[in-house]
């Protein structure tokens, strides 16, 4: 093992090669990323950086020296095009092509697009910093921002938007926002939240057209014929992986670089992070989740199976969201569930704690306005994959 | 080793302290990070140095020595 080769140049990317010389590691590492900026982290996208409270590099992942004793051959500003896994290389858009005795995909998943809607003044996404910065560029004071699907980002941007005294409509296709991800209890709560805030929610809103006033943008038509004026539209319908460059390839890809349980998707290839599907064995599925501690774990476990020492990767998945002041924290596996229990709602709607049932266990659990310390007691149980009712029983005291 | 963290920038994931519990505790009300330990000793490095790996706020500083 001499050479490693590691596509995509974010959280997933760099915590492999970190893992990697951290594990002693000493040869080649290879890091090649189509972003020009060094790798910097993408959740204080919709949150400090939308807001104003922090300049761009307070979101760089690590210092430039970390970056630099890391000894790689960083290649930024550079796409992966192609792979060749008989010949075991990686084609770019530029320069020779790389060699490698392993490969890890990380190349993540980008916004996915209202169809025609490409480079359309005042149509945003939010991936990028840059998606990021144009956006902020335009949210001021009484502007008219409508905000198409309420998912995570859609409704994060909401409420930073919110702060900033802009006019927000959030727009969700469905009967409840983010319920496709946390069930409609914690939807509701969530709605109810935005609703104080003054963002005008709508549900059961699907998108017609984008209206233009010349080369600017004037509004949304909906499905029911209904025009809300806007000068910025922002599309956050979430995302498709990045995983055009391994087409023809040989490996698989179904939403997501299909991955076994040890992230391997052929023989000395890896995905990790929001482009890989793996077989997670502790809730005994095939998962692809678009979160930051997941894409930092993941690499750090591919490094392991590199280096001779895999092992099943089976973390609690964890993620955070802040909304409106509230912060959202959940761990496990929430979508697919066949029950969520509400254990804790207040009246004034800011503490809640849900439990999330599949068959006769529980697999997750999300809370808001609670202590963190509170969810590590659930995390064990749903990490030893406890059986509902006693969870509930030991829980309860 | 010296260890440092940003409080400003967590995000209270408590992923430092499921991997390190004696250098990092959370904060009761809001679950920010506090050092226990600023500068712990050799074999707590391996646990240290994975949760700044893993930290999704990149709040946790080492400098190694
Ligand atoms: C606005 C926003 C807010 C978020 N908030 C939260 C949050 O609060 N909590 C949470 O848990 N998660 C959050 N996330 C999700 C989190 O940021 C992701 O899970 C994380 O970034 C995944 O890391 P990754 O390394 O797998 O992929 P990415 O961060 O997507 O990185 C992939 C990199 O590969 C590059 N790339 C793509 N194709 C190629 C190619 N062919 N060749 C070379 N390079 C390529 C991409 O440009 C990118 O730089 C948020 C994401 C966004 C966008
Ligand atoms: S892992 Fe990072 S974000 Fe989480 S509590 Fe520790 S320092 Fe804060």
């Amino acid at each position: 093992m001499n050479r490693v080769a590691i596509a995509g140049a974010s959280v997933g990317g760099l915590a492999a090669a970190e893992a990697l010389r951290k594990a002693g590691y000493t040869g080649a590492i290879t890091l090649i990323g189509d972003e020009p900026r060094p790798p910097y982290d993408r959740p204080p996208l919709s949150k400090q950086l939308l807001s104003g409270q922090w300049a761009p590099d307070r979101l760089d992942l690590r210092p430039p020296a970390d970056i630099d004793a890391l000894g790689m051959e960083l290649r930024l500003g550079v796409r992966a095009t192609g792979l060749d896994l008989a010949r075991r290389t990686v084609s770019l858009s530029e320069g020779a092509d790389v060699p490698y005795d392993a490969l890890v995909v990380a190349t993540g998943v980008r916004a996915r697009r209202l169809p025609g809607t490409e480079g359309m003044a005042g149509v945003h996404s939010l991936r990028t910093l840059p998606d990021a910065l144009a956006l902020k560029e335009r949210l001021r004071p009484g502007r008219r921002l409508v905000i198409v699907g309420a998912g995570f980002v859609g409704a994060e941007v909401a409420a930073t938007a919110r702060e900033l005294g802009v006019e927000v409509s959030l727009l969700e296709s469905g009967p409840v926002p983010l319920a496709h991800a946390v069930g409609e209890e914690a939807g509701r709560f969530m709605t109810r939240l935005h609703l104080e805030h003054g963002v005008a929610v709508r549900t059961g809103a699907v998108v017609a057209e984008i209206l233009r006033d010349g080369a600017e943008t004037a509004g949304v038509r909906l499905a029911d014929g209904t025009v809300l004026p806007a000068d910025d539209v922002l599309v956050a319908i979430g995302s498709e992986p990045n995983t055009e460059w391994l087409t023809g390839s040989g490996l698989t890809v179904q939403n997501g670089l299909v991955c076994d349980e040890y992230c391997a998707a052929a023989d000395g290839v890896y995905g990790v992070g929001d482009a890989a599907r793996w077989h997670n064995r502790l809730f005994g599925t095939d998962m692809r989740i678009e979160h930051r501690t997941n894409a930092a774990e993941q690499g750090m476990a591919v490094a392991r199976a590199i280096l001779g020492d895999p092992r099943p990767f089976a973390p609690v998945p964890y993620f955070w969201s802040d909304q409106h002041g509230v912060k959202l924290q959940a761990y496990g596996h929430l979508r697919d569930h066949d029950e969520a229990l509400v254990l804790d709602v207040d009246p004034e709607g800011r503490r809640l704690l849900v439990a999330y049932r599949k068959a006769d266990r529980l697999v997750g659990v999300l809370a808001a306005g609670k202590p963190p310390k509170l969810l590590r007691a659930w995390r064990a149980l749903i990490a030893a994959a406890t059986e509902w009712t006693a969870a509930l029983a030991i829980t309860a005291v | 080793m010296k260890v440092s963290v940003d409080a400003d920038k967590c995000v209270a994931a408590g992923q430092c302290v499921l991997l390190a519990p004696e250098v990092f505790d959370q904060r009761e009300e809001d679950g920010v990070v506090f050092l226990l330990d600023e500068a712990p000793g050799p074999d707590l490095h391996d646990g240290v140095r994975e949760s700044a790996m893993v930290c999704p706020a990149a709040a946790i500083h080492l400098a190694e020595s």
